[in-house]
């Protein structure tokens, strides 16, 4: 049930706004409706039609707010206004309304909000769930989310995006913040999966369901199918990721028997069948990367040279020195450390990266392979100084502590 | 990114500010509760707590037998946290921004306190695949 409602929410809202114009307040009603649901169809069954039912529920709750801000603007003035708009038009048949979920999703994610207003604003819009799930994802108080997602929509109806979708030009661009948003929400909830991460890997879920829902809507275009391969072809190593005390597996070592091998051929199919549309993109380029992996069986079957290819396009699309990093990695895994160590130095003048912990990081594990342990050791050091994520700190002082340990 | 901003004091500072007179103390505090407000609107508090008084502060270890060891009598200059804000914002700009207007709380006069605030970047859970 909470499958469907939640699949249901951005088509109820798309309805709801459509009908009375006002977003921030039809997201608000169809949220009650969603907890109406939630309260009701276990005792009383799933309605024969859900989305009307929800439709119907949160129009109500509109008029009624309605009603009672009239009501309100009467006793306030002696000039009451009559209003011809506090009635839904009752000629709309629920059923025969258009699917507005794309059109929702494009207005979450639009340009002017920030990515953490965005990415708010989509999980409760059109992910359905609650302003007190969302929080916890997040670890901030629910009080905070809420003003969080209140104020994304008011910039919405400030920056008056009209609720349709935007023209042809517009609408690729603007699917580009969409599956941008998307990413960032798969990888804030691909962590580790002890104590809190538990919610956060139900973040991971949640932004694949959604990318599920916008490929089934805009099937055609293959970075939307390659954000999903991607996502899936990365997520099926969760259960190898981490050891036991949460510690992190480095993609060399892992246990690739415990790989979903169902997500891992769902993700090449879908990318197989991105790639032959011949219009590539950084979406699946990053995912053919994750399928080379994903397809070796043990880490030295690894086709890196293919692995380098697929970076060398890559770093040509796209203006990332992370990406630059790892076409680093890649060659010296092809050329040899030497390879890789000469093109991090060109890394050292990009001031994105000057003083990033994964360029000391990267660097570290070059010289370990080029045989320079006392440096490897100190850039392991440097690497776990700077980095402000708390399992990669663990990992870099592990590996430190084993090269001095002569490991 | 969460930041962790800290006030930090001496004995002899709190002493200072128990001297303030009562419509000082007022402005002081409607100056925190506005602040807090405000970050709770923009969505950025994720928790605020002020700690009792230094007077009360114990250090503790283990001792000998398992048991905690406590020390409580601290030189006048020793610095303690007095409170503390975590708020999670776009961008480390944005948190010296808000500790600069934590330091900028009134003082008798309507002076800034100018207090320092310690900011740290709090950990995150969160990694990339490692190569």
């Amino acid at each position: 049930m909470e499958y469907l409602l939640r699949e249901l929410a951005p088509q109820v809202l798309g309805a709801v706004t459509r009908r009375f114009r006002d977003f921030a307040a039809a997201e608000d009603a169809v949220q009650e409706a969603l907890m109406a649901a939630v309260l009701q169809w276990p005792r009383e069954g799933i309605p024969e039609n859900p989305r009307g039912w929800l439709i119907q529920v949160a129009s109500r709750r509109m008029t009624d707010s309605w009603r009672s801000d009239e009501a309100r603007r009467r006793r306030e003035s002696t000039l009451a206004a009559e209003s011809s708009q506090t009635e839904p038009p009752a000629d709309l048949d629920p059923e025969m309304e258009p699917d507005d979920t794309l059109t929702l999703l494009l207005m979450c994610c639009h340009p002017v909000l920030t990515p953490a207003s965005a990415i708010a604003l989509t999980l409760r819009a059109v992910g359905g769930l609650t302003t007190a799930e969302i929080a916890k994802a997040f670890l901030v108080p629910e009080a905070t989310m809420a003003q969080r997602i209140s104020r994304a929509k008011q910039s919405i109806m400030a920056s008056g995006v009209p609720f349709q979708l935007p023209t042809r030009e517009d609408r690729a661009q603007r699917l580009r913040a969409v599956l941008h948003a998307l990413y960032l929400i798969f990888n804030e909830g691909y962590t580790s999966s002890a104590g809190p991460q538990i919610q956060r890997l139900e973040l991971a879920r949640e932004a694949i369901r959604l990318a599920r829902t916008v490929h089934a809507l805009v099937p055609d275009d293959p970075e939307v199918a390659g954000l999903l391969a991607l996502m899936l072809l990365t997520a099926a190593r969760r259960a190898a990721r981490t050891g036991p005390d949460e510690e992190l597996i480095p993609l060399t070592r892992q246990d690739r028997t415990l790989w979903a091998q169902n997500e891992i051929s769902e993700g090449i199919a879908l990318l197989t069948a991105a790639l032959s549309k011949g219009s590539v993109g950084v979406y699946q380029l990053q995912a053919a990367i994750a399928a080379v992996h994903d397809e070796a069986a043990r880490a030295e079957d690894t086709d890196w040279p293919q692995i380098l290819a697929l970076y060398d396009l890559l770093e040509r699309m796209s203006d990332n020195p992370m990406v630059t990093l790892n076409h680093a990695v890649a060659a010296a895994m092809v050329h040899g450390p030497s390879r890789g160590l000469e093109l991090l130095q060109a890394l050292d003048r990009d001031a994105r990266l000057a003083g990033h912990h994964r360029l000391a990081a990267v660097r570290a594990h070059l010289l370990e392979m080029a045989g320079d342990y006392p440096a490897a050791i100190a850039h392991y050091r440097i690497a776990a100084d700077r980095t402000t994520s708390l399992p990669e700190r663990h990992y870099l002082i592990t590996q430190a502590a084993r090269l001095s340990e002569g490991k | 990114m969460k930041y962790i901003l800290m006030m930090t004091g001496t004995k002899a500072g709190v002493d200072t500010y128990r001297a303030w007179s009562q419509s000082d103390v007022q402005a002081h505090f409607a100056f925190l509760k506005k602040l807090n407000h405000e970050l709770t609107e923009a969505g950025e508090l994720v928790a605020n707590e002020p700690l009792a008084a230094p007077e009360q502060a114990k250090i503790v270890r283990v001792g000998k037998d398992g048991a905690p060891v406590t020390d409580g009598v601290f030189p006048e200059a020793k610095e303690f946290l007095l409170g503390y804000w975590i708020v999670d914002v776009e961008s480390p700009e944005r948190a010296y921004q808000i500790a600069a207007r934590l330091s900028a709380g009134p003082a008798p006069g309507g002076v800034p306190t100018n207090m320092p605030i310690e900011v740290r970047q709090i950990m995150s859970r969160r990694t990339d695949d490692l190569p």
